[in-house]
């Protein structure tokens, strides 16, 4: 497995995110992963020769397979051998993944599936919220991680295939999940629970950082005063605060996404979008054509100078 | 030899006859079995025609719901196109997997089984002609509007799963989820209708002398099929009752908040969704085995090991349902019990798989059309069936489930296990029903489409799921890199599409229908019975059977049956009549009288189906008067049936003599009976399984039960309705009178207890609206006043044919199933008012 030190997105490249792990939660299950694919292309090309020997094979080797007997090695002898010898590496690998085992120095952080995106509660070690986000979740790494999942609505399912397998998050239960990252980048991940409408556009990432910029970046949640003006006074007056917070000014709306600091975020539309300026306000104009069905209205009345001052407040969200 | 039911086997020796037959016996059967003329063609319940109407639409939903999947593949080909919007592409995997798996997997081999074991069991037909007829029809009228609602934007759009909260009121508003949930309705009863069918029609009117061990391999893959349809379709049918009920009436059985569960579904659809598989692959199987010793010009390698192996599969198939939720934080004990079982079931196909495998290697096979899809069949199952064990390991499964991964993973299973052997199947049979063979030379070319199409659809989504690519998405972004997998997999399915279309206009070039007559013969000289020379009344006489290839053990029997040299050379009371044999040896013990062509199935079909969409579209009136009408419409049908006729016993060849009317537990009508009484057991099993599920996933939400001390009265009331409807058979010998007052009485009875129950829940000011418990104790006891409803029916029934003197004396088969009916419901009553104040009462 390569050491890339850039971010670099899901998929695109050799190998596959599910066979390029990028931490301990991720890496046996694509050592039993490569097992799985290369064995079943075994059995499936001595199938396939069998196949060839009942078809065109000698008289000699026909008459070997044409019997009881073989049914019994092929289809009963060599299955129960080797699903055992599989059962057993799955069980034991079940238990050694699976969050039930919690040494208690974790991470933790709450995440609820919402339709479309994703509310992110960083806890302390008690489970008190410290600090809240969406859409993103940023990570040390070399420390693992307990993800309580939850859902606010239907059923969403969480996964980043790099960092770990994947969770369903299900209305009135909880479900827990253990993710780590050994080297910095940035992890994408979709939901992956059909959950109606833009279920195909409901996308996340996981920033790993190396430890001194994990803790430069949790210094910087502290919201920054950032510039009010024109663009603060549109974000107020024209209800964009009855859905968002934005800590320090009076928007404090909870039905969205927190956007205290969504100018640092990676991604707008929950993972669908670079961010910029422009984008921003492409998005704030017209969500529902770059989302269909997303929960938040198109704000077609504003106008250029309007989009812009509004793109540019909250881009300076940092 | 021994005997079952006392029947000496050595009367065999008596045939084949050697006297000729009068001409005129032929000429009678024509005229009781006669072609239908014009209109006559929607009356028909002959199997020959039902058999391929049926099998003519399920092959029409098959079509429909691949141009819904090509539909999706020209969306996703590139990243971000806008040719189907977001809404309706949600609606088209919906509806492929809805209409594929219930609209054409399980009607099609149903129909194939209607169509062709009648034939290979040498029967004159099924032995519920009409029950086939209006399964058929509620079938083809609910279906087809079902497929309508896609055209006016109301087909459904929560995935074929239907995963509430997702499909609840509250996310999802519109009458779309109402289409899916009612139109699945259809689709329960007709599956029911069919299992009910093929279980009684292959265990009691099998030839004389084809014992279970010489019966052909697909009829055994039919009985296994017919027993999982009982067992598992129960679960939907309440999952999708309860759904239904939340939606219209606010009882919580899934909502979290009030006590209800999501996973209750989960659970409640996969114990059906999983040996669904099962259910569509062992047919095809089936067929795969008949076929590929035809192919190979040899008997079946290893009969008894896949008959063992289909059973296995059949019982483990109940036992991996929650492989589908390894990812909804299942404890490790659970997921691991359900990845042995999953493992486990891998072994039987590899058994069945192994056997195709030795046959072909003992034969001499030949590469015509039939057998070039069984082994591509083989090459694409097996693949299928690898990925499967893959990903029955837990923590791979966490990575690739609902990943496009399992869609390839299905897609192989699924086309390998069932699409494949579905048009080998066709290609060996059509010769059976059609003047002429399908053509060999295209066939090359569509199954070469088909294969390479299938595969280049396919393998690349596994590459996809692996990148990371989720199921159901209607468009993907750039960045992901899942463009160019996705390209390939379009290409493949317009190269399946084109293999499909080709094959199409080889039907249209060669299939000429000929039930009965004419027909292409035995071109690839398989051995079976349905290549018997054959009329619309079947074979001209039902032959002894020794062996399980019967045309190739004995070389004069096509000509000795057509000679009429067998049982029933004739028709013995002028009537359309079937042997009905024993279990186990098929020894004869009665003569069926059949029942006729009758509109009333098909007026049955259609009011069902009014019933069914009135309700969709909330048109109550409309809704009731159509129930009403459909339930005329099977009385009505019924009505001619359980008469007897003047004779007691009949000659059914060489001087053998057999009675024509049975009652009591040797009947057929007592069988189908009880298997409606397991599916109806199960269905109420179901139900006090998520009384108890959601008592142990809730039970914040749980309020103390009725009083338990309480309830005796409710219990006595019951034990003397069970008492009152086992009372009427032994009265019936008195008289008529006696019978039925005994049965109406014991609906009066339940009704009272259920009356005093409900009361004592009432009392506990528990209402069904509040809280998961609540609402399913008083959906059971909905679904008791259902049993009382159809008993009180029944019972009425048997007293207006008492009031006409159709009740005969000293037994007779309509009170006898009526008696059992009401017997199971006042036992169905008894175990819900105690299991109910048992659960939680801590």
């Amino acid at each position: 497995m390569n050491n890339r030190a850039d971010p670099v997105p899901i998929g695109g490249s050799w190998p596959p995110p599910v066979l390029d792990p990028a931490g301990p939660f991720s890496e046996p299950v694509t050592t039993l992963a490569w097992a799985l694919l290369i064995g079943g292309a075994v059995v499936l090309l001595v199938v396939l020769a069998a196949l060839g020997i009942a078809l065109f094979g000698s008289a000699r080797l026909k008459a070997r397979l044409g019997g009881e007997k073989a049914i019994w090695i092929g289809g009963f002898a060599f299955p129960a051998v080797v699903l055992t010898g599989l059962l057993i590496w799955g069980l034991m690998l079940t238990s050694s993944l699976s969050a039930t085992r919690i040494a208690g120095d974790e991470m933790r952080v709450r995440i609820v599936g919402e339709m479309w995106w994703w509310r992110v509660h960083y806890l302390d070690g008690d489970g008190r919220e410290m600090l809240r986000d969406a859409n993103e979740l940023h990570i040390p790494v070399g420390r693992p991680v307990l993800l309580e999942l939850d859902a606010a609505d239907v059923i969403h399912s969480f996964w980043v295939p790099r960092l770990g397998g994947k969770m369903d998050m299900i209305p009135g239960r909880t479900n827990r999940l253990l993710i780590q990252a050994d080297r910095p980048g940035v992890y994408k991940g979709q939901c992956a629970e059909y959950c109606g409408g833009p279920h195909a556009l409901m996308g996340f990432v996981v920033i790993a950082h190396a430890p001194e910029d994990f803790a430069r970046w949790q210094a910087s949640r502290t919201p920054a005063a950032a510039a009010g003006g024109r663009g603060l006074d549109l974000f107020l007056s024209s209800g964009c605060a009855a859905c968002h917070t934005i800590r320090g000014t009076p928007a404090n709306g909870l039905a969205g996404p927190d956007l205290t600091h969504v100018g640092s975020r990676h991604t707008l539309g929950a993972g669908i979008l670079p961010n910029n300026p422009g984008t921003m306000a492409g998005w704030i104009a017209d969500s529902q054509a770059i989302k269909p069905g997303n929960r938040m209205p198109a704000y077609r009345q504003f106008d250029g100078a309007e989009l812009r001052a509004i793109g540019d407040y909250l881009a300076a969200l940092k | 030899m021994s005997s079952e039911t006392g029947f000496d086997p050595a009367l065999y020796a008596r045939f084949p006859t050697q006297e000729p037959r009068p001409p005129e016996e032929e000429e009678e059967l024509r005229r009781i079995w006669c072609k239908p003329k014009g209109w006559e063609y929607l009356t028909v319940v002959n199997n020959n025609y039902v058999g391929i109407y049926y099998l003519g639409t399920a092959f029409l939903f098959f079509l429909l719901a691949g141009v819904l999947a090509l539909l999706m593949r020209v969306q996703l080909a590139a990243p971000l196109m806008e040719i189907v919007p977001q809404a309706t592409y949600n609606q088209l995997f919906t509806m492929h997997g809805t209409v594929m798996m219930f609209l054409f997997a399980v009607p099609v081999v149903e129909a194939a089984g209607v169509l062709l074991l009648p034939q290979m069991l040498a029967a004159r037909d099924l032995p519920f002609p009409r029950l086939s007829a209006y399964a058929f029809w509620a079938y083809a009228v609910g279906g087809l509007c079902f497929f309508a609602s896609l055209f006016v934007g109301l087909a459904p759009d929560g995935g074929w799963f239907m995963y509430p909260p997702l499909t609840s009121k509250a996310y999802s508003p519109g009458i779309n989820t109402d289409f899916w949930l009612l139109g699945i309705g259809f689709i329960e009863i007709s599956a029911i209708a069919g299992a009910i069918e093929i279980i009684v029609g292959v265990l009691r009117t099998r030839a004389p002398g084809m014992t279970l061990d010489k019966m052909p391999i697909f009829a055994w893959a039919m009985l296994v099929f017919a027993v999982m349809i009982v067992i598992a379709f129960p679960s939907v049918i309440l999952a999708t009752l309860l759904l239904e009920i939340e939606r219209a009436l606010g009882w919580p059985f899934f909502d979290a908040a009030r006590g209800g569960d999501p996973l209750l579904w989960q659970h409640l659809f996969w114990f059906f969704g999983h040996p669904e598989v099962y259910i569509i692959f062992l047919p095809a199987a089936g067929m795969m085995s008949m076929i590929v010793a035809t192919v190979a010009r040899t008997e079946l390698v290893g009969y008894r090991l896949i008959v063992l192996a289909m059973l296995a599969t059949g019982f483990i198939s109940f036992g991996v349902w929650a492989h589908h939720m390894f990812t909804t934080g299942m404890p490790p004990m659970t997921t691991g019990f359900f990845s042995a079982a999953s493992m486990a079931v891998s072994v039987p196909a590899g058994i069945q798989v192994f056997s195709w495998i030795a046959t072909l290697a003992v034969g001499k096979p030949r590469f015509n059309a039939p057998g070039l899809f069984v082994m591509g069949s083989i090459v694409v199952f097996v693949t299928g069936g690898l990925t499967g064990v893959m990903v029955a390991m837990v923590p791979f499964d966490w990575q690739m489930h609902d990943s496009y991964f399992i869609v390839a993973h299905l897609h192989y299973v699924l086309i390998g296990g069932m699409v494949f052997p579905l048009f080998a199947a066709f290609y060996h049979w059509i010769p059976m029903v059609s003047r002429r063979a399908l053509s060999e030379r295209l066939a090359k070319w569509v199954f070469g489409l088909m294969f390479v199409g299938m595969n280049v659809a396919f393998m690349p989504m596994h590459l996809a799921g692996l990148m990371g690519m989720p199921r159901r998405v209607y468009t993907y972004l750039l960045e992901h890199g899942w463009d160019l997998p996705n390209l390939v997999s379009t290409i493949g399915a317009f190269l399946l599409a084109l293999g499909i279309l080709l094959f199409l206009i080889d039907l249209a070039r060669n299939f000429r229908l000929a039930p009965g007559e004419g027909n292409a013969g035995n071109v690839h000289g398989a051995g079976t019975l349905e290549w018997l020379p054959n009329a619309l009344y079947a074979a001209r006489s039902i032959p002894v059977v020794n062996s399980r290839e019967p045309l190739w053990d004995d070389p004069q029997m096509s000509d000795d049956v057509a000679k009429g040299r067998y049982f029933l050379p004739r028709s013995a009371t002028g009537l359309r009549e079937t042997i009905v044999t024993s279990p186990l040896r098929a020894e004869p013990q009665y003569l069926q009288i059949m029942p006729g062509p009758s509109p009333w199935p098909l007026a049955a079909a259609v009011f069902t189906a009014g019933f069914f969409l009135g309700l969709t579209v909330q048109a109550y009136p409309f809704a009731i008067a159509s129930g009403v009408l459909a339930v005329v419409g099977v009385l009505r049908w019924l009505w001619e049936t359980d008469r007897r006729v003047g004779m007691e016993g009949v000659d059914i060849g060489a001087d053998i003599r057999v009675p024509t009317y049975v009652t009591g537990p040797k009947s057929h009508g007592w069988w189908a009976m009880v298997i409606l009484l397991v599916v109806m057991g199960m269905i109420f099993a179901m139900a006090l399984f998520s009384l108890a599920f959601l008592w142990s996933n809730q039970p914040g939400h749980w309020a103390p039960p009725a009083p338990l001390a309480a309830a005796w009265t409710v219990l006595l009331l019951y034990a003397a309705a069970l008492a009152l409807a086992v009372a009427a058979r032994a009265l019936l010998r008195r008289g008529a009178g006696w019978a039925v007052a005994a049965l109406l009485l014991s609906v009066l009875a339940a009704g009272a207890a259920l009356w005093l129950d409900h009361g004592q829940w009432r009392a506990t000011g528990l209402i069904p609206q509040a809280s998961g418990q609540a609402a399913s104790v008083f959906a059971l006891q909905a679904l008791q006043g259902c049993a009382l409803v159809i008993g009180a029916l029944m019972a009425a029934y048997c007293a207006a044919r008492a009031v006409r003197g159709l009740v005969s004396q000293p037994a007779n088969n309509t009170i006898d199933v009526t008696m059992l009916f009401l017997a199971y419901a006042a036992g169905q009553g008894l175990v819900g008012a105690l299991f109910t104040r048992v659960i939680g009462i801590g």
